[in-house]
């Protein structure tokens, strides 16, 4: 993996101030890379942070919530520096982004052609006619058979693949070095995700694109992305190049969230689960913030939080079993999780 | 050609406590000033099938395949256009609500959501207690009994009683919905999605727990779920549905090593997996679901069947029975 990196966070910290004077410290101490043409998955259940990690990343953060510190480069330049105004100039230039829920984030009232000529005037600054003859070219590009139609159709015509297919178009026209989707087939059926997968993954290769893919479906990880970043409490717990980490998952986390899903190709007779349920990002508690539903915890976990340390070439994992000899007892074992729920 | 028999029963040799057959729901869509009806939505066209008594039946589709539909009509919740509803025997499809409440006691539903299927206002006891308020002649201190008893049951604490839904996850809250489906003792508990809303860790607590009841109490199970993963899990037998039809029903092992609708087959193989050794399966589905209110001729799947020919716009095919308890709606199987 040669290629330059796109995206460089360091030291993300997003915290929400609530009312009662309490801090939820949403995304903490986050470091992720995203280079050119590969997919980066950043998985996590509800409440880990991953869907504030991106919108930190596009400054798409309101009050009460901010980003504390840290550093988001693009392209080499740190966007947290930027105004207001030189930011909606990165955004959906630079980095574009897909949401969860095309109906939501396509505007009704405008044709899916507007949406797109819309982009391509303010950041390509083309003619009307040219914009339009591109959005033809972007709609036949994502699949839309009948694109000189489809262009005149507003959103609640299209069906819910065809929305997510009209909102890639969008995503890409101005042609971005990082694509940024969110859950972006979450919302669909399977038959339907397949095609808008495989419709992103192509188009990555097509424009060299970083893509950072933003899912809590292991599935989905393990077909499509190259690298993993799992996300816990607003912290990354392990980061690992696809392969490695579905084989032999190394945080206790990891390990849980893999034996607890049921598998078409498997046979099992009981699932794994891992007890209990994720804090809020306000009740963390001190230490490891994954001490209170751990099956290994140790008492150093409950003192201090442990750091995410290098324990191969390519992989992280922030966990006490990996420092020092316990590691070699522990590593790899998934047999050892918890069964009892 | 294969001789294609009306209605099918399908023979079993267990005992069943729920037969369904030939059921329809035609929804009506209305237009124009005068709110006339100007065609249908089929929503379910025409489901044969039934449910063995202590068994898990999986019904899986996409959306807009019919399957929450066709739970609530089991339950009447919702009125079948034509069709029968046998409950252990009994001709249930046209009972009065009067007639129509003993057979309630029998049977329960779990929602998807359980953030919109528990009332807010009532706390967990309240909700627990209703049913059996309601079914049951207990007293009041045996209704307190039994709510805690079933909030131990579910993995909640006796002392949650007096908390309100907010003050749960949604996991909890799932526990909550089913202790209170469990309260009076049903016979078939027909879940509608009761675990797609949750993240997996919570997603599999509460699938082990269903999994432990149903074997305490002998539940049967309809697991409505368009998660195929999750319905492999639980059930003993699956039926996959396809624009209000159902396509393929057979034994679990049937449908995920050997299905034989293409539908089935496609379904299978758009599912990702874990499993990173595994080969890719590069085929997939082209094209969206048909509108189920202007269905193709035919075969409801055949504009996106790779396998489709002319017979299959011309002619609907059956359910048969192409193997041992294994039932399927395609012409390829014809004689």
């Amino acid at each position: 993996m040669s290629n330059e990196p796109v995206l460089q966070v360091k030291d993300l910290k997003t915290y929400f101030y609530l009312d009662d004077n309490q801090v939820a410290r949403a995304v903490d101490d986050v470091d992720l890379t995203v280079r050119a043409g590969e997919t980066v998955a950043l998985v996590g259940e509800s409440g880990s942070g991953k869907s504030i990690t991106s919108l930190s990343i596009m400054q798409l953060i309101n009050k009460p919530g901010k980003i504390v510190d840290g550093e988001i480069s693009l392209l080499g330049r740190n966007l947290l520096d930027l105004s207001d105004k030189q930011m909606t100039k990165v955004r959906g230039n630079d980095v574009a982004m897909i949401f969860q829920e095309p109906m939501t984030a396509l505007n009704p009232v405008y044709t899916v052609g507007n949406q797109i000529i819309e982009v391509l005037r303010k950041h390509k600054k083309m003619s009307k006619k040219q914009a339009r003859l591109r959005a033809v070219e972007l709609l036949k590009l994502v699949g839309f058979p009948r694109a000189e139609e489809t262009i005149d159709e507003y959103p609640h015509q299209l069906s819910g693949g065809m929305r997510q297919r009209a909102m890639i178009a969008i995503a890409i026209s101005c042609d971005p070095k990082l694509l940024i989707a969110d859950e972006p087939t979450t919302a669909l059926d399977v038959t339907i995700q397949a095609q808008i997968l495989d419709l992103m993954s192509k188009m990555k290769e097509q424009l060299n694109m970083g893509l950072l893919l933003i899912t809590h479906d292991l599935g989905v990880v393990a077909e499509y992305a190259d690298r993993v970043l799992v996300m816990y409490g607003g912290q990354i717990v392990e980061t690992s190049p696809k392969y490695d980490l579905f084989k032999g998952p190394k945080h206790p986390y990891t390990q849980g969230l893999l034996e607890s899903l049921p598998s078409v190709h498997k046979e099992l007779n009981r699932l794994g689960t891992i007890r209990g349920t994720v804090p809020p990002a306000h009740k963390f508690p001190t230490g490891c913030r994954f001490s209170s539903r751990c099956p290994h915890v140790m008492e150093q976990c409950l003192e201090k939080n442990p750091d995410l340390i290098d324990i191969e070439p390519e992989r992280s994992v922030r966990c006490y079993l990996y420092t020092g000899d316990e590691g070699a007892k522990h590593g790899g074992d998934r047999r050892e999780t918890s069964h009892s729920n | 050609m294969a001789a294609i028999e009306e209605k099918q029963v399908i023979q079993t040799d267990q005992e069943s406590i729920v037969k369904i057959e030939d059921l329809k729901k035609y929804f009506p869509i209305k237009g124009g000033i005068l709110k006339r009806t100007v065609g249908h939505v089929k929503a379910v066209d025409g489901v044969t099938f039934d449910i063995r008594k202590g068994e898990t039946l999986g019904i899986v589709g996409e959306s807009g395949s019919g399957k929450s539909t066709l739970g609530r009509m089991i339950l009447r919740l919702l009125e079948p256009t034509d069709g029968e509803i046998l409950f252990q025997d009994h001709d249930i499809t046209h009972l009065r609500n009067k007639h129509m409440r003993p057979f309630r006691k029998d049977m329960q539903i779990i929602f998807q959501d359980p953030f919109a299927s528990l009332n807010t206002k009532m706390s967990v006891e309240q909700l627990i207690e209703e049913p059996l308020l309601v079914q049951t002649k207990l007293s009041k201190k045996e209704r307190k009994e039994k709510v805690k008893e079933l909030l131990e049951k579910v993995g909640l604490r006796a002392s949650d009683r007096l908390k309100y839904p907010h003050e749960f996850s949604g996991g909890q809250r799932q526990r909550i919905s089913i202790a209170r489906a469990l309260a009076i003792n049903p016979k078939l508990v027909i879940a509608d999605e009761a675990v797609s809303a949750l993240d997996v860790s919570i997603q599999a607590q509460v699938l082990n727990l269903m999994s432990d009841l149903q074997d305490e109490f002998g539940l049967t199970y309809l697991f409505i779920s368009h998660d195929l993963s999750v319905v492999k899990h639980i059930s003993d037998r699956v039926g996959v549905m396809y624009l209000g039809r159902l396509a393929e029903i057979a034994p679990k092992k049937n449908i995920y090593e050997d299905p034989l609708h293409p539908y089935t087959q496609a379904l299978l193989s758009s599912i990702p997996d874990t499993d990173v050794d595994r080969e890719r399966d590069s085929v997939h589905l082209d094209g969206d679901l048909p509108s189920p209110s202007n269905p193709p001729s035919g075969c409801a799947f055949r504009t996106r069947c790779p396998m489709a020919h002319e017979r299959c716009a011309e002619e609907r095919p059956e359910l048969q029975e192409v193997k041992d308890g294994h039932y399927v709606a395609c012409h390829l199987y014809d004689e």
